[in-house]
């Protein structure tokens, strides 16, 4: 999963340094993440892992780090497998 | 709920009108001359309301964001100006306030605001990035205990007439442009040579030139949290909410003018309602979508306050971004209103009915921080954040 995101970040994250440079746990908003492209980030995530983001894990802290939406992304698909 | 059983006391409210009947003598001098308030604000620090938001426990009030909004209402009334520097001096505290405290040096400093009645001002603006706060290219520049920081600011807020100035730029100087930091610096640890000169449609009062800005100071001065938190947890929407207080009033003061307008017509001309009632009802309406829209906000952000996720949500975000458009695009049209009602006496300065100065003061409203840019960036988290189907909720 987080090969996946890190491929999205790649493409979508707009970073002015690149993904293999950054720890699963690094600040992405230090990195340069700006908010128009955390939110081009979401619309890949969704498609990728068929997936939508409910209104309450919509924060900064959700997309924080690689792990930090590794996190989210696991946590929604638990919640899809037990609905 | 009744915001105004919220007010704690007659105790701050009282003191705003103090403070605003000082504004009123000299609202129109202001204005015209564009020259700094020296009045109001030398009111504001008599009534000792520069420290009220800061917490008991560090000296201060702990005034809420609602009774900060009713006092930038009811200066706002009289001169917008001086409302204005009241209310962006508390959007600069409620920075400190929510990510000072807890730290050494800024509680300290907090302690001295309320003691010496400090100003704060704005530098959140730079040469060649425009009103994007969220974007800097100067970067702070820390050498061991020291931070040193230079900065072509094109705006800063009352920036002769501040105590202290809040700043931001990148962290360090590899750091991406959106990796900021804030920093405090006290009058006597900066600069200033002026740059850009604040000769305005309205706002004139807040004297709010562009000057180069260079300081050094201890390092423990920035603020202990990335600008990023500092902008969505606390700036962003007191700004909003602060602003639309200021708004709120001065298209208030509008509407009460067209109605004593229509009042002597009525008096005037006994059995016979006046031409400009039904657009005063018509404007009375308007404006009381501004008042709860404000009143809206507050309570939305009150409610997420103890809650560092809600207030980075986008919800929040799309909530206060809304409150913002709405408040700044409809007192342009309520002020109209009242424009229609009182004719050329409206049109014309120095009558009881003029309206001119609330019509430039209000015509900031739209710019500070773009509705464009705000409208663009709610546009951008429309394509994930989804929509709130309930009302009450």
């Amino acid at each position: 999963m987080k090969d996946k995101i890190r491929e999205l970040l790649g493409k979508l994250g707009g970073l002015p340094v690149a993904v293999d440079t950054l720890a699963d746990g690094a600040d992405l908003y230090a990195a340069g993440l700006s908010s128009f492209a955390s939110v081009q980030l979401m619309l890949g995530i969704e498609d990728a892992f068929d997936i939508e983001f409910p209104d309450h894990l919509l924060n900064r802290k959700s997309f924080a780090s690689i792990d930090a939406i590794a996190e989210t992304v696991t946590a929604i698909l638990d919640g899809q497998e037990a609905a | 709920m009744n915001m105004m059983s919220e007010i704690r006391g007659a105790g701050l409210v009282e003191r705003a009108r103090q403070v605003a009947a000082i504004a009123a003598k000299h609202a129109d001098a202001v204005d015209k001359e564009g020259r700094f308030p020296h009045e109001a604000v030398a009111a504001m620090k008599e009534a000792r309301l520069f420290g009220i938001q800061i917490p008991i426990l560090l000296g201060g009030e702990g005034a809420t964001i609602a009774e900060i909004a009713e006092i930038c209402s009811i200066i706002a009334q009289e001169c917008a100006s001086s409302a204005m520097i009241f209310a962006m001096h508390h959007i600069k505290l409620s920075s400190c306030v929510s990510h000072g405290t807890g730290d050494e040096w800024h509680e300290a400093f907090m302690h001295r605001i309320v003691r010496e009645q400090l100003l704060l001002g704005s530098a959140t603006t730079e040469a060649g990035i425009g009103g994007n706060l969220r974007n800097s290219i100067c970067a702070i520049e820390v050498d061991g205990d020291i931070c040193r920081l230079t900065k072509e600011a094109s705006v800063i807020s009352y920036g002769k007439y501040a105590d202290a100035i809040l700043i931001t730029s990148r962290s360090h100087k590899d750091a991406a442009s959106t990796d900021q930091v804030m920093t405090v610096f006290l009058k006597d640890q900066y600069t200033l040579e002026q740059t850009h000169v604040w000769d305005t449609l309205g706002m004139r009062g807040t004297c709010s030139d562009g000057f180069l800005f260079k300081a050094e100071a201890p390092s423990v001065q920035i603020l202990p949290k990335p600008f990023a938190e500092i902008a969505a947890e606390s700036m962003l929407a007191t700004c909003h909410l602060l602003w639309s207080g200021v708004w709120y009033g001065i298209a208030l003061n509008a509407v009460t003018r067209a109605q004593a307008f229509v009042r002597a017509a009525a008096r005037a001309n006994p059995g016979v309602t006046p031409p400009g009632a039904l657009r005063l009802a018509e404007a009375t309406a308007e404006l009381h979508l501004i008042k709860s829209n404000t009143i809206a906000g507050i309570e939305r952000f009150e409610a997420a306050k103890e809650d560092p996720a809600q207030l980075s949500s986008m919800g929040f975000a799309v909530a206060m971004n809304n409150v913002k458009i709405a408040t700044s695009q409809k007192i342009l049209s309520v002020i109209n209103q009242a424009m229609m009602i009182c004719g050329i006496a409206g049109y014309k300065n120095g009558t009881p009915y003029s309206l001119g100065r609330h019509l430039r003061d209000a015509h900031s409203a739209q710019l500070m921080i773009s509705n464009d840019r705000i409208l663009s960036n709610t546009a951008t988290m429309l394509t994930v954040h989804k929509l709130d189907t309930s009302l009450m909720a």
